[in-house]
């Protein structure tokens, strides 16, 4: 379906070049001039992608970015499964982040673990008007004598919370203590701060740093026995079962997981992480602050890796080994020695039918660079990516170790510029979210959900890779394409045409 | 209800806003006027002196005992005071916590909803001393008061003071037509007082609609939880009150939209009547000391 098929690297420049110019004219000027800085197209050899990020959105245009609250809620606190985070605030954004963005755990909902439940306190309008602290604290008594297994309580600042200046802290303070010393952690992830969910990553990271990393009592005797292997999984929310199909592989290799942040993540296992000998970060972009915070309080290094496909994997475990003794780093070469029949296998059922096909990518964290080398794996091309809410330091590393030559590159985007940008390009694939998915499947393009994978998954990891191949396939090839061409227009080239 | 008319008033702080508007009010009210008071400060004292009483029974506070605005009807908030006038407490929370303002917005949605206007001549809004947010220009939005009274003195925070609503008043007044009705100044005895209000209501492009004298017979009367013309209703005060209410009962429809001045503006206007010394810009900001040595 692709008309770029042909083209070289300097006719693929110009005419993604040509194609924000081309966008960027519906625009009215100012509007124009601060949206071109994020539409950019990828220079080889360049230390960054070209694109201005982490900018306020532009009112009228459609933004596919969320809020703090969404950040810390939504992805960072909402996963750690045997502590329960109050939607404190009216009750929206609570009803719409209800059950989770697939973060699966293990344990007994509603008895030990709390992840698929909603807890609000449904603000009124009294509440905004005499101030919510009671009604906090009541929340609080009903959560200890209903679920008596809790291990303790977030608060999850909605926007009213910093507006009327409620004492979430006083509050979380004196419940914590009359618990018992319960952990109670008020977070400060008001939806209007900032400009995207980033800031609501950072609020949540540094929520860990005040109300887990500093209560720890440095007295107390270990609960557990440390070896030298041991080792954190950062950033990984065990989408789909990420996170377990990437633990086995670690676990493999001759290392221990002491702790998964955050999916199927308990207070426990936050609390153990300043014993790691290593913190492997998957998501960079949520969780780098208490990376960074681990590594200057308690010394422990980091190190990003990358889960998705085979050549990737291979690199990542050969990292990851490169920190620990030869008993690691043989078991790497095991690990990665083991799986390659099976990832043999998955690439030649799955690359021929692949082979060539472009990909348009727009998600959130990491994933807009980190799963191009699983398309390459299956030989595509990813020809087309851009973040919510990235910064620059996501661009660099986007553009220093995973994007080629003329990739077209957009932060931010809007609806109107993606629409538009896969109308010219004509991708055999588009992976993004829920409010895209449907738009560009109207269009009569292939498209995989990229944040939650499509209700399907893991992603990660070998058992992942095999999976990933065969929902791209089922995507691309699903023979409901072929019909979506209207019988008179037999031309021979199809077009994807975007809805005015 | 065409002939509604929504007047409201604004001040300083402590300059006697409630007061002045009960007294007059309660003149307005021996005309024959059919009126109601809608208190719009969380203290909830704007009709303490028309029902000799602080109303126990505001707005808000039932709202939240009830658990919703929508649970309470009229006659639970509305109270009769002096002369059938009808009072109304939005009320609020305690100072430091919530939101009063949303809570001011709440309650007069509620009395519009529940026909709360009906068959009244004046609603007349008291509203807290500094307009700190949206809520509390409530009263000034559309379809809400359609003229401001400022109540000042000859005091320079309280010109200040009514400087600043005017603005608040110009705001509103092209969108959705609120005048400034005129200001109300309540003596103080500052020096050549009469002569500022008229200078500043010159300025602001309004009048001084009425210099209330000072009189220890307002103290006697607040200290009864009364107003004066319902204590002393044959005092000179009492006349001043109603002076004061047929003044702005002539004054429909005359409002203007106000002409704010800015800060230098104000002090210039304190220099020129000799209120204000002219001060040497090489002392200012040096303490004593310095000078002492300068």
């Amino acid at each position: 379906m692709s008309v770029a098929e042909s083209e070289s690297v300097a006719e693929i420049k110009a005419r993604n070049k040509e194609l924000i110019q081309e966008v960027l004219k519906v625009y009215p000027e100012k509007t124009a001039k601060r949206r071109a800085k994020h539409l950019n197209v990828h220079e080889a050899g360049k230390s960054d992608c070209g694109v201005k990020s982490n900018i306020k959105s532009i009112p009228g245009v459609m933004t596919i970015r969320g809020c703090a609250y969404a950040g810390s809620k939504g992805v960072v606190w909402g996963p750690i499964k045997d502590m329960i985070h109050i939607s404190h605030g009216p009750v929206g954004c609570g009803q719409y982040s209800w059950a989770s963005r697939r973060n699966y755990y293990i344990g007994t909902t509603g008895i030990d673990t709390f992840v698929t439940m909603q807890f609000t306190s449904d603000f009124q309008e009294k509440d905004i008007v005499f101030g919510g602290d009671k009604k906090l604290a009541k929340i609080m008594d009903e959560i200890q004598d209903l679920f008596p297994l809790n291990n303790g309580i977030t608060v999850q600042s909605e926007c009213p919370i910093g507006l009327i200046g409620d004492d979430i802290e006083a509050v979380s303070k004196a419940k914590a203590k009359e618990f018992g010393g319960k952990t109670i952690v008020p977070v400060r992830c008001e939806g209007f701060r900032g400009v995207s969910q980033s800031l609501g990553h950072h609020i949540a990271n540094d929520a860990v740093r005040d109300y887990v990393f500093d209560k720890l009592d440095p007295n107390k005797p270990a609960l557990f026995e440390s070896t030298p292997y041991d080792v954190a999984i950062i950033g990984d929310y065990n989408i789909g079962g990420d996170a377990w199909s990437s633990r086995i592989l670690l676990e493999e290799m001759g290392l221990r997981v002491i702790a998964q942040w955050s999916g199927d993540g308990s207070l426990a296992e936050l609390e153990n992480t300043p014993k790691a000998k290593l913190n492997v970060l998957h998501c960079y972009r949520s969780m780098n602050y208490i990376s960074r915070h681990m590594e200057e309080k308690f010394g422990i290094p980091w190190c990003e890796y990358n889960f998705f496909g085979p050549s990737k994997i291979a690199e990542s475990l050969r990292k990851i080994a490169s920190f620990f003794d030869d008993h690691v780093k043989e078991g790497a070469e095991r690990v990665i020695a083991k799986y390659q029949p099976l990832m043999d296998a998955v690439i030649a059922k799955y690359r021929p039918r692949l082979e060539g096909k472009k990909v348009m990518l727009y998600v959130g964290g990491l994933r807009p660079r980190h799963v191009i080398g699983a398309y390459e794996d299956l030989g595509m091309e990813v020809v087309g990516t851009g973040y919510e809410f990235a910064h620059n330091d996501d661009y660099q590393r986007t553009a220093q170790h995973y994007v080629k030559d003329g990739t077209l590159i957009y932060d931010d985007v809007t609806g109107y510029e993606f629409e538009k940008f896969v109308e010219k390009i004509q991708p055999d694939l588009v992976g993004s979210g829920i409010k895209e998915k449907y738009v560009f499947q109207k269009m009569g393009v292939p498209f995989r959900q990229m944040h939650s994978w499509d209700y399907s998954g893991p992603y990660h990891g070998y058992d992942g890779f095999a999976i990933f191949a065969r929902d791209m396939d089922m995507a691309i090839n699903a023979p409901v394409w072929k019909m979506a061409k209207a019988p008179w227009k037999n031309d021979d080239k199809s077009k994807l045409l975007a809805a005015e | 209800m065409s002939s509604l008319r929504q007047i409201a008033f604004y001040g300083k702080g402590g300059i006697g806003k409630s007061t002045t508007s009960q007294n007059t009010l309660a003149a307005l009210a021996e005309l024959g006027q059919k009126i109601l008071i809608v208190g719009c400060d969380p203290k909830a004292d704007s009709t303490r002196l028309i029902l000799h009483a602080k109303a126990q029974d505001t707005i808000l506070s039932l709202a939240a005992a009830a658990g919703s605005v929508e649970d309470l009807e009229l006659e639970d908030v509305m109270k009769i005071g002096f002369r059938d006038i009808r009072c109304v407490e939005s009320g609020g929370p305690e100072p430091g916590v919530g939101c009063a303002g949303r809570g001011v917005i709440t309650s007069i949605n509620f009395l519009e909803e529940n026909g709360a206007y009906d068959d009244t001549d004046y609603v007349s809004y008291d509203v807290l001393g500094d307009v700190v947010c949206g809520g509390f220009a409530m009263p000034i939005r559309e379809n809400k008061a359609q003229e401001i009274y400022i109540v000042m003195s000859g005091e320079m925070m309280a010109m200040y003071a009514a400087n600043n609503i005017s603005k608040g008043i110009l705001k509103y007044a092209n969108s959705g037509g609120v005048r400034l009705g005129g200001l109300v100044c309540n003596e103080r005895q500052t020096d050549k007082e009469l002569e500022l209000a008229e200078s500043l209501a010159a300025k602001l492009g309004t009048k001084l609609i009425y210099f209330v004298p000072r009189d220890n017979v307002v103290q006697h009367a607040e200290l009864r939880r009364m107003t004066v013309v319902e204590y002393a209703p044959e005092s000179q005060q009492a006349q001043h009150y109603r002076n004061l209410a047929t003044r702005i009962h002539n004054n429909a429809g005359n409002g203007t939209i106000p002409t704010p001045i800015t800060m230098d503006e104000l002090e210039d206007l304190l220099m020129e009547h000799g209120i204000m010394q002219q001060v040497d810009e090489a002392i200012v900001g040096k303490t004593a000391a310095e000078l002492a040595v300068g």
